[in-house]
C-alpha cells in the first residue's frame, strides 16, 4: 500500500509504511505533576507498542494534559502521538499547540472531536468546538503543506506530522461511517484509530464498504481493542462511555464466568478479536486502550503473538531490554524511571542532538 | 435538574416537514431566487431596515422549522435540512463518534442525533443529496446573528480564512 510520500519520518509512519501490523497503545494521562507516574505507565507501554498515544482529557475528565506528557515521552526516545481534541481549545490554541509539539519533536497527532464535557467530572465547563475534527485535521495538513497559519500567515519552519484521526465504525448512522471516513482522508488523515471493538462482523462490515471506496489504499487503519475488566467494567462501558458499543453475547460471557476468572476471561476476548482483525484486508494494525491496566495491556498485546515491536533506542544502557521487556526485574524498571525523571528536569535543548540521532 | 438546551428545542410540525426535505429543496430554490432579487431593492430603499427584516424573519420561519441558531452562513441544503448548529458540539461535518446505539445525542440523550437525521433526510433528497460530503470550512464566529440570506447575497458567507482558502486552492489543482 501506498500513501503517498513519507511524512514525517516517525517510527510508527515506518512501521505502517514498511507494511508491518502495528501496535499503539494508549497512556491514560496521570493526576499528578510528577513526570515519574507518566514513565511508570510509558515503561510499560513502549516495550510492546510502536507508539504511545496520550490522551487529551479523555472522557471529558481532567488529566495531565496530552502536550505535557508528549513531552515527557519525547525527552525519554519514545514514539509519542499528541492527541489534539476541539472541546477545550479554539482555533488560535490548537494551532499554537500544533507548532509547539513539533518543536518538542513530536511528530505523529491525532486530531479528534473529543467527548462532551457533559461526560466528565467538570461538566459545568464551557465547550469550545470551535473547529471540528474535520476541519481540525485540514489545519493540521495545511500548516504542514501550505507552510501557513489558518490566517494565511507565513511559518518560518513548518511542522512535520504524520496525521490521524479516529473513527467509530460501531455508531450510528453505520452507512454513513465509512463515507465519513472518506471524507477525513480527503481532509488529510494518514492514518485511523477506531474506537473499541468488541464486534468483529460489524468491523467487517465497515471495512468491505471501506475496501469498496478503495480507502484502505490511502490510510492505515488501526483497530481499538481493550480487555475487559469484569462484568461491570463491560456494562458500565457499554452504557455510560460515549460511543462504545458491546454486543450482548460478549457481556453475557463475561456474565457466565466467574468473577474472580473475568479478568482472564476479558483478556482472552481481546486476544481472540484481535487475531480475529488482523485477518481483515486492509487492517494495518491494533489501537491497544485499557484505563489503567498497562500490565493487562502489554499481556494481551504478548498473548496476541504480536511481539518483539521495535524496540526503543534506549536512551541509556539498559540490562537486557530487547524483546523480553515484560520479564525485566523490578529494581531494573525503577532504576530507568528514576533515571528518565532526572531527565525530565534537564533542558530540552540538552536531549536534542541525541533525538535527531535516534530517529 | 439539567436546564433543556437550546439545540435540543423542536417546534410542532417542524419534524414533518423536515422529514419531507424534497419540498424544502424546492421552497429553499424558490425563496433564493425571490430574496436575491427583493433583497438588493429592499437595501435601496432603506438598508437598516432591509437587514432588520431579513434577521426578523429568519429568526422566527428558520427558527420555527430548523431551530436555527443564526450562525450567518447557512448550509442546511448541504446538511440534510437539518441544523448543523443543532450539534451541541456544533460539528459542521458529520457525526462524533459518540452516537448512542439507538441513534440519539450523546450529550443530549432523548434527542435523536442531528447527523443521523441529517443523514436520512439527504437520502431522499433529489438535489443536494450529494452535497453532504462537501468539507465545510470553519465557522465564521462574527458572522452570528447575521442573516444568513443577506450574508449569502453579499458572498461573506464563503468567505474562508486565507490559510483555508490556500489549500483549498491547491486541493483543487491537484
Ligand atoms: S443559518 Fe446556521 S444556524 Fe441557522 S439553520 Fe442555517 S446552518 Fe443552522
Amino acid at each position: 500500500m501506498n500513501a503517498g510520500p513519507m511524512r514525517a519520518g516517525s517510527r510508527l509512519e515506518r512501521v505502517l509504511r514498511s507494511g508491518r501490523f502495528a501496535v499503539t497503545a494508549e497512556l491514560d494521562a496521570p493526576d499528578s505533576a510528577d513526570p515519574n507516574d507518566v514513565y511508570q505507565n510509558a515503561l510499560v507501554l513502549a516495550e510492546v507498542c510502536d507508539a504511545i498515544n496520550a490522551t487529551d482529557g479523555a472522557g471529558a475528565n481532567c488529566h495531565m494534559s496530552s502536550m505535557g506528557c508528549c513531552a515527557l515521552l519525547v525527552r525519554a526516545g519514545y514514539e509519542a502521538i499528541l492527541q489534539v481534541g476541539c472541546r477545550d481549545r479554539n482555533r488560535i490554541a490548537i494551532q499554537g499547540d500544533l507548532l509547539g509539539a513539533a518543536a518538542m519533536g513530536v511528530k505523529n497527532v491525532l486530531c479528534l472531536t473529543g467527548d462532551d464535557v457533559s461526560a466528565g467530572d467538570q461538566p459545568e465547563a464551557k465547550r469550545v468546538f470551535d473547529l471540528d475534527s474535520i476541519q481540525l485535521l485540514q489545519v493540521a495538513r495545511m500548516m504542514r503543506d501550505q507552510g501557513v497559519l489558518l490566517s494565511g500567515r507565513k511559518l518560518r519552519t513548518p511542522p512535520k506530522f504524520f496525521l490521524g484521526a479516529v473513527e467509530n465504525p460501531f455508531a450510528p448512522p453505520l452507512d454513513w461511517r465509512p463515507l465519513r471516513l472518506e471524507k477525513k482522508v480527503r481532509a488529510g488523515a494518514e492514518f485511523i484509530q477506531t474506537q473499541y471493538c468488541f464486534d468483529v462482523p460489524r468491523l467487517q462490515q465497515f471495512m468491505r464498504r471501506v475496501r469498496d471506496l478503495g480507502l484502505h489504499e490511502k490510510v492505515y487503519i488501526l483497530v481499538g481493542v481493550g480487555p475487559l475488566r469484569s462484568h461491570k467494567a463491560a456494562e458500565f462501558m457499554r452504557d455510560r462511555v460515549p460511543g462504545v458499543w458491546i454486543p450482548d453475547d460478549v457481556i453475557q460471557r463475561m456474565a457466565k464466568t466467574p468473577k474472580a476468572q473475568q479478568a482472564e476471561e476479558g483478556k482472552r476476548i481481546c486476544v481472540e478479536i484481535i487475531q480475529q482483525v488482523r485477518e481483515i484486508e486492509g487492517v494495518a494494525g491494533v489501537h491497544v486502550m485499557a484505563y489503567r491496566q498497562e500490565e493487562a495491556v502489554a499481556e494481551v498485546i504478548q498473548r496476541a503473538g504480536l511481539l518483539p515491536r521495535q524496540p526503543r533506542v534506549p536512551r541509556f544502557a539498559i540490562p537486557s531490554d530487547e524483546g523480553q521487556g515484560l520479564q525485566r526485574s523490578p529494581q531494573d524498571a525503577r532504576q530507568e524511571v528514576a533515571q528518565l525523571s532526572a531527565l525530565a528536569s534537564e533542558p530540552a535543548s540538552a536531549n536534542a542532538s541525541v533525538q535527531n540521532g535516534r530517529l | 435538574m439539567v436546564a433543556r438546551m437550546k439545540e435540543a428545542r423542536r417546534m410542532p410540525g417542524a419534524e414533518w416537514l423536515k422529514n419531507h426535505p424534497r419540498w424544502l429543496e424546492r421552497i429553499y430554490l424558490w425563496t433564493k431566487r425571490f430574496v436575491v432579487r427583493a433583497y438588493p431593492l429592499m437595501k435601496r430603499i432603506n438598508p437598516r431596515f432591509a437587514n432588520w427584516l431579513m434577521v426578523r424573519s429568519e429568526e422566527a420561519l428558520k427558527g420555527w422549522a430548523f431551530n436555527c441558531q443564526m450562525c450567518g452562513q447557512c448550509i442546511l441544503h448541504s446538511t440534510g435540512m437539518t441544523c448543523p448548529m443543532n450539534c451541541p458540539k456544533n460539528l459542521r461535518n458529520g457525526p462524533c463518534g459518540g452516537v448512542r446505539p439507538n441513534g440519539h445525542c450523546e450529550v443530549i440523550p432523548d434527542m435523536p442525533c442531528v447527523w443521523v437525521q441529517a443523514w436520512e433526510r439527504s437520502r431522499s433528497m433529489l438535489i443536494f443529496a450529494d452535497e453532504i460530503k462537501v468539507i465545510q470550512p470553519p465557522v465564521n464566529r462574527t458572522l452570528q446573528g447575521a442573516s444568513a440570506w443577506v450574508t449569502m447575497i453579499e458572498g461573506h458567507d464563503v468567505q474562508t480564512p486565507h490559510g483555508w482558502a490556500m489549500a483549498a486552492r491547491q486541493e483543487v489543482e491537484r
